[in-house]
């Protein structure tokens, strides 16, 4: 008689519940967009990982439902319920034969997993860039991101634009990766397997979204105290929407004079030591570049949505959204940080 | 059979001396060079810091219960995750398993002490005091910050974060000084088992014949020794570049980050077998006596655990799929790894084999065991799902890591360790522990652990990485993540559980006799809890199980061993 609570029966419930929970996962994994879902593949290199995922998972599972039940039968066939036993079963030392079976069977499945898992390093690593392949540069600083496009002389924070990559039109972009100061990694699961950022030590990472959309992430290496609020939203663009995105960013600031007592706010405070606005006489480069800051949908690397209200809570005391941060309040008074969120505000 | 000493020529008869007063008594404590007294001693200081580190997980929980949550600030989040993990491998693992190596490996291999008691002495202290030092951060030491100094910069403590740059305080310091001086002490213990293994066997017992358990220490042991000696130079050279100027990892002086990476994990990895394999060990005993067979595949067993200590100092960049290595690098420790597999493989298929044609009874021990063979094997099949590079650029950093190393740290080798005190305890205090208790301690634990580990590894396919001291809401992460912590919730009543049974059994116990589990190893020869020096006159063994052979005159082992 099995004890209703045995091992064994409370193994096979485990089993499944995982099984129940894979399924429950599977079905809302299919749900809002917003979900960095690593299953969800959107750009080829996260597709090859995806299969190859796939191919692991059959041969792990595979491995597991076959030693689980093995020692799910060995718990059942061999429980002794007797209190008192009186014999001992018949002793045995070991057997050759079943040892080198168990030694050469795993031996075999090790070597077929190797090489597939090889090649598609290889294919991810190794694929030779094209000739008409967009370059960033990523940046990574505690706790935001900088993203440098060489050829259109733009430079951005945060939220990253590329082309979307098609079979009729391939345009993938290669990402190289540098920091500025700490160990960070890019990671946006959808699109790309993610990749450090250490300093003195360039990578480098490509990815090519088949369809357009937004696609978040964030930093995946511990980094500090903002570690957590240091997110990444990638747009991949149609190719009109990327011209003209392109177009938009290369056009120098907005300069209206409604708002001139906030632009020289910017220009006279401190503001202007870390932040650049192109055709002021803001030129910083340790903070986010700010020509365009209505342009992007979120302020401190995601950490707020780009309202009217959240902007001037965030210039006024940054540690509101990001306590921690390395912007600093700046002690303004109520009527400056009006002007100075008016004069950002003209930054589309 | 179980009132009576196993007359092993030998084994001592005496009284346990009376306790004195309590001065003396606590005097005796301190002073002592006693291996069983050293190895309680550990035992209680690494129990001590499980709890430790145990509420600094449960308030981890309770910030990650809800996103967007403001229960801790994210400094003191960074200094409990770091403090978390830091404990629980330094201050918890290491003394917990060198405290049950203490205690045993004299004893089984009929030895009266380690080969060097004042040594063994002094590296409890040198351990104690380091955890004393860790701990210390939370209260002294003031810095910039005007708040406790306690690290913040992940267990794994990545340059150029810990350069004075980045951290301006005292936290960077005290993480590596207490390690150093810890370590210092974990040295000392490794040499010791080393010399007691190599050099204390009694009469008759050849390597060969050496208790699994034992072996696995020897092998832990010289593991340790090539492990902790690249972490502590790694963290002398940190110290030179915060105070010295030295610019090793300093990145804006033109050092190398990589190169902490690289050392972090030449002892990093290593150091999970130094933590798994005692718990294998462990499970070697326990299983056999529990299935009443010998051990399957006594060779084999030992040919694995060296072959996992070899293969695990050539794995270490297998943290580090992430940090652009060459397609060719990453390839090589794709396959190293995956070998590992192999051998861990071979110890599993033994112990089915073991309990294959057994008369298995699920007393507490080895009900812990059973869990542990299931929780190992999911623990080595994410494994090797991680070992798969490119997936690993995936599940890297992610909860689906988290969820991992926990399988293994929690689902292996804390199982394992509570199917010790429970196999143990009657003989180190001469009474058993409660088995109503264990069942209850066993059935909570477990069902905290899966709903907390198991879903850690879907909010880690879902995208979440670790570190992080809160999260966006919407992104399929609320709810698994109020399941993890309510999980983690029912885990710490199991843990409340089985400290009650310890404190309860200790005074209140059945009283255990020599050899409650009917066991084969000589150990068992000894009264509970066993005199000092063990054993009066040198036992002699002719087998593996010399008790199997006292209890079976005419079928002994070693008519069939090899």
């Amino acid at each position: 008689m099995q004890h209703p609570l045995s091992p064994s029966r409370i193994r096979s419930g485990l089993s499944l519940a995982l099984c129940f929970c894979a399924f429950a996962w599977r079905a809302f994994a299919e749900g809002p967009d917003s979900i960095p879902n690593t299953f969800a593949p959107a750009s080829t290199p996260t597709h090859e990982i995806f299969d190859l995922s796939l191919f692991a998972l059959t041969v792990t599972g595979a491995i597991f439902v076959s030693v689980a039940a093995l020692l799910t039968f060995v718990c059942i066939r061999y429980h002794n319920s007797r209190s008192n036993p009186t014999n001992e079963p018949p002793q045995v030392y070991g057997s050759l034969q079943v040892e080198l079976a168990w030694t050469v069977i795993p031996i075999l499945i090790v070597v077929v997993l190797f090489l597939t898992t090889a090649r598609i390093i290889f294919a991810i690593q190794d694929e030779p860039e094209p000739a008409n392949a967009l370059n960033v540069t990523v940046i990574g600083h505690q706790f935001w991101w900088e993203f440098r496009y060489p050829s259109y002389g733009i430079v951005t924070a945060n939220e990253l634009h590329i082309p979307v990559s098609t079979p009729q039109q391939p345009e993938p972009t290669f990402l190289r990766l540098i920091s500025a100061d700490v160990d960070h990694s890019f990671w946006v699961p959808q699109l790309a397997g993610k990749t450090d950022l250490i300093p003195n030590h360039p990578n480098e990472l490509w990815m090519d979204p088949h369809e357009p959309g937004l696609y978040l992430g964030q930093c995946a290496q511990f980094c500090g105290v903002e570690h957590a609020k240091m997110l990444i939203r990638v747009y991949a663009d149609t190719p009109a929407d990327f011209a003209a995105w392109i177009k938009d960013q290369q056009q120098p600031a907005s300069n209206d004079p409604a708002v001139a007592v906030g632009r020289r706010i910017f220009e006279t405070q401190a503001c202007m030591v870390c932040h650049t606005i192109k055709g002021t006489r803001a030129l910083g480069t340790v903070g986010p570049d700010l020509t365009h800051l209505m342009s992007r949908a979120t302020l401190a690397a995601g950490a707020a949505l780009n309202t009217p209200a959240n902007l001037r809570a965030w210039v006024e005391n940054p540690a509101t959204f990001k306590p921690g941060c390395l912007m600093p309040a700046m002690h303004l008074s109520n009527q400056q940080v009006d002007a100075l969120v008016a004069y950002l505000s003209t930054l589309r | 059979m179980s009132d009576q000493t196993i007359p092993v020529s030998g084994s001592l008869q005496a009284a346990y001396p009376q306790r004195g007063t309590m001065l003396e008594w606590l005097h005796g404590w301190i002073v002592t060079v006693d291996h069983k007294k050293l190895g309680i001693l550990y035992i209680t200081y690494a129990l001590f810091f499980l709890l430790v580190g145990g509420v600094e997980a449960m308030l981890i929980r309770i910030q990650l219960m809800a996103p967007h949550n403001h229960v801790i600030s994210p400094e003191m989040y960074d200094e409990l995750f770091t403090m978390h993990g830091t404990t629980m491998v330094f201050l918890v693992g290491m003394p917990i398993l060198f405290g049950f190596a203490n205690y045993l490996v004299p004893i089984m291999i009929g030895a009266r002490d380690m080969a060097f008691p004042r040594l063994n002495a002094f590296s409890f202290w040198l351990t104690a005091f380091g955890g004393l030092l860790l701990y210390y951060s939370f209260l002294g030491g003031f810095g910039l910050y005007g708040m406790g100094n306690a690290p913040d910069v992940g267990w794994f403590a990545y340059a150029p974060l810990t350069g004075k740059v980045f951290s301006p305080g005292h936290n960077v310091d005290y993480w590596a000084l207490a390690l150093i001086v810890s370590g210092f002490g974990t040295v000392g213990t490794a040499i010791n088992i080393i010399a007691t293994t190599v050099s204390l066997r009694c009469k008759g017992m050849t390597f060969f014949r050496m208790p699994l358990f034992v072996w696995i220490l020897l092998v832990v042991s010289a593991l340790t020794l090539v492990t902790i000696t690249p972490l502590t130079a790694a963290q002398v050279m940190l110290l030179l570049d915060r105070y010295l100027g030295a610019h090793f990892f300093d990145a804006q002086a033109g050092g190398s980050p990589m190169l902490w990476i690289h050392f972090f994990w030449i002892f990093g990895h290593p150091e999970v077998y130094v933590l798994v394999l005692p718990a294998f060990a462990i499970a070697n005993e326990v299983i056999p006596v529990f299935s009443r067979k010998a051990i399957f595949g006594y060779p084999a067993m030992v040919a694995a655990s060296v072959g996992i200590g070899f293969t695990s100092l050539a794995v270490w960049a297998h943290h580090m799929f992430t940090v652009g290595m060459s397609s060719a690098g990453n390839s090589f420790f794709v396959i190293s790894t995956m070998v590992v597999g192999i051998f861990t493989g071979i110890k599993v298929f033994n112990w089915l084999a073991t309990m294959w044609g057994g008369s298995i009874t699920f007393s507490t021990p080895m009900l812990f065991c059973t869990g542990f063979l299931f929780q190992f094997l999911i623990a080595g099949l994410t494994g090797i799902m991680l070992a798969v590079a490119p997936w690993d650029w995936q599940l890297h950093n992610s909860y689906f890591l988290i969820a991992h190393f926990h399988y293994a740290l929690v689902g292996a080798i804390i199982m394992c360790i509570f199917a010790g005190f429970y196999y143990w305890f009657p003989k180190a205090t001469g009474r058993m522990m409660s088995e109503t208790l264990g069942k209850w301690h066993f059935w909570v634990f477990v069902i905290g652990f899966h709903m907390t580990f198991d879903t850690m590894h879907f909010v880690g396919l879902l995208g979440m990485p670790r570190s992080i001291y809160t999260y966006e809401p919407n992104r399929g992460w609320d709810t698994l993540n109020l399941i993890i912590s309510i999980g983690a919730f029912v885990q710490a009543v199991g843990v409340l559980i089985f400290v009650w049974n310890l404190v309860h059994s200790y005074v209140r116990g059945k009283l255990a006799g020599p050899d409650p589990w009917d066991a084969w190893t000589l150990e068992w020869a000894t009264p509970s809890p066993p005199p000092s020096y063990n054993f009066v006159v040198e036992p002699e063994v002719r087998s593996r199980r010399p008790l199997w052979d006292i209890k079976h005159p005419n079928d002994p082992d070693w008519k069939y061993e090899q």
